[in-house]
């Protein structure tokens, strides 16, 4: 029983984290590759102040408080460079954010940390926690996507200029996506740190970056439902088959490539497109 | 009408592109309720100084006042929400949005000039019930939910405008509204235009269809090389010597086929 909730609760954690990279890749179009050093600054917060202390419920505002803040600066460099050139900038956070963590002693540099304190909430109550919270965020997520917030990040996805050009402050438009996409990444980080019980440099690096995109990707970038269906899937994944845990990038990436070339809507568009096809026959026939 | 306060002042706005002066010191000024006509051959720096207005290029020298408030300094989301708005020569339409919403889009201006406003709100039926009526305006309200992706030009391109003017603006530029329809088109397009300018609208048409431009503008600008050349009474200004030699060239029928 353990192992299934082990695993629900991996799946739990991986849909928070795909869904807040969906708000800013999905909904607001800005492409990021370092979306681990969020998750990680996240984790790092949540096992440090639960290190101090503090119990694990009140590590999580000040772990989406962090990564917000770093958030917001990664922000900043999206008003400057666009589409693959923020992708390169947002590879080179994550690159950096490994780099300080190795040399930092008070973040366990290459050791990690593993020895804070249990979140206390037995392995049920944690795997339900987790649940809620990811529920709050597909509803938060949902909201966002259909209040006018969602219409503006749509029309920055699809055509930046034509929007300032409607009246819209782009920019600031852009920061709160990195806040509130940061923020979700650094409440998923607080849970991926209490559940693993061990964190270090190389849970947030570049192929957690990787993966995460591909979440969104595989899914269909923007579709809330498609990105929690594909999350959920493909965190699981490497649980069942061990290959897919040993080749990770590969996977992942090759994922990633083949979704893009061939199907850039995901997983949501095939869907839609079979639904569509389905009905067209039967109305045919 | 030259008697009245001016709209939008464009005073000695000078640009240069590298060592290319695409404007020098360029003044002109728009008054309230006016269709001004924007004319000049290729590359005389018409859409330079819309965008030196709308704020996508930075004059090196020279004010840009509307309604007496400099907008200097001002980002292009700021100065639209001043009053302007921007009908793009080729067509921008968002692909994921029907007509209607596009049209809504643009209307929802107040609900979005702040994230945590746009955040607060969800309802869109006001914006969509505004942008039926202007795009019964433009006449393809029963186009209203078709995708742009299916529709020709002629439909984009009053959709484009019909999107800038959802912005309640002031002032409406329109860089080349016409151009890729078919004579057709064009007379009911520049009909549409002038219409809307009856309704109160203030508008700088960017144009190369002098034909249309004759018919609807009540004065006209001309710019040569970056500089204004002419400026006056449509009639005046075609007759005059500088005009025909920059902007006709040697092909002076032409212009009597358009006085024709």
């Amino acid at each position: 029983m353990n192992y299934e909730i082990s695993i629900v609760t991996t799946m739990a954690i991986s849909v928070m984290f795909a869904l807040s990279l969906n708000l800013i890749t999905g909904f607001c179009g800005q492409i990021s590759l370092g979306h681990a050093a969020f998750l990680g600054v996240g984790a790092y917060t949540s096992a440090l102040l639960s290190g101090a202390g503090f119990s694990f419920l009140v590590t999580l505002p000040f772990a989406m408080l962090s990564a917000a803040t770093l958030g917001v600066i990664v922000g900043f460099t999206s008003l400057r460079v666009r589409e693959d050139f923020l992708a390169i900038t947002t590879m080179g956070v994550g690159f950096l954010f490994v780099g300080v963590i190795r040399q930092q002693d008070i973040l366990g540099g290459e050791l990690g940390l593993s020895s804070f304190p249990d979140h206390g909430f037995g392995n049920l109550g944690f795997m339900i926690l987790a649940l809620m919270c990811s529920s709050l965020m597909v509803i938060l997520c949902l909201y966002i996507k259909h209040s006018w917030m969602g219409r503006v990040f749509q029309g920055i996805a699809e055509d930046e200029d034509t929007m300032r050009v409607l009246g819209i402050d782009a920019a600031r438009y852009k920061l709160v996506a990195f806040a509130l996409g940061t923020a979700l990444a650094g409440l998923a980080g607080s849970f991926y740190a209490h559940h693993l019980r061990f964190i270090g440099p190389d849970s947030f690096g570049f192929v957690e970056s990787v993966t995460v995109l591909s979440m969104v990707v595989f899914g269909g970038i923007g579709s809330v439902p498609g990105v929690i269906f594909s999350a959920a899937i493909l965190s699981a994944l490497p649980a069942w088959f061990q290959f897919i845990g040993d080749y990770k990038l590969l996977v992942y990436g090759g994922l990633l490539f083949v979704m893009i070339r061939f199907f850039p809507g995901g997983m949501a568009s095939l869907v839609s497109q079979l639904y569509a096809y389905i009905t067209k026959r039967r109305r045919d026939t | 009408m030259n008697n009245r306060v001016p709209l939008l002042q464009v005073q000695h706005v000078t640009v240069r592109f590298g060592g290319l002066t695409a404007l020098n010191d360029v003044s002109f000024e728009v008054f309230g309720g006016e269709l001004l006509g924007l004319i000049g051959p290729n590359g005389a720096g018409k859409t330079t100084i819309l965008r030196a207005i709308t704020g996508v290029v930075k004059p090196i020298t020279g004010n840009v006042v509307l309604d007496g408030n400099s907008l200097n300094g001002l980002a292009i989301h700021q100065r639209i929400r001043f009053g302007l708005a921007l009908s793009q020569q080729l067509v921008r339409p968002f692909r994921e949005l029907s007509l209607i919403d596009n049209v809504a889009l643009a209307a929802g201006a107040i609900k979005t000039e702040k994230p945590w406003r746009a955040l607060m709100h969800r309802d869109s039926e006001v914006e969509r019930a505004s942008a039926r009526i202007l795009l019964e305006k433009v006449g393809i309200a029963d186009l209203a939910d078709e995708m742009p992706s299916t529709q020709p030009l002629g439909v984009l391109k009053r959709l484009e405008m019909v999107r800038a003017l959802a912005l309640n603006p002031r002032l409406l530029l329109l860089d080349e509204p016409l151009a890729g329809l078919n004579s057709h088109e064009a007379r009911a397009l520049a009909e549409t235009i002038q219409y809307i300018n009856s309704q109160g609208v203030t508008v700088v048409l960017i144009e190369h269809n002098l034909g249309e431009v004759m018919r609807v503008c009540s004065r006209l600008i001309v710019l040569d090389n970056g500089a204004k050349i002419a400026q006056g009474e449509p009639a005046t200004v075609m007759s005059n010597q500088l005009v025909r030699a920059a902007y006709l060239g040697s092909s002076v029928d032409e212009l009597e086929a358009v006085h024709a």
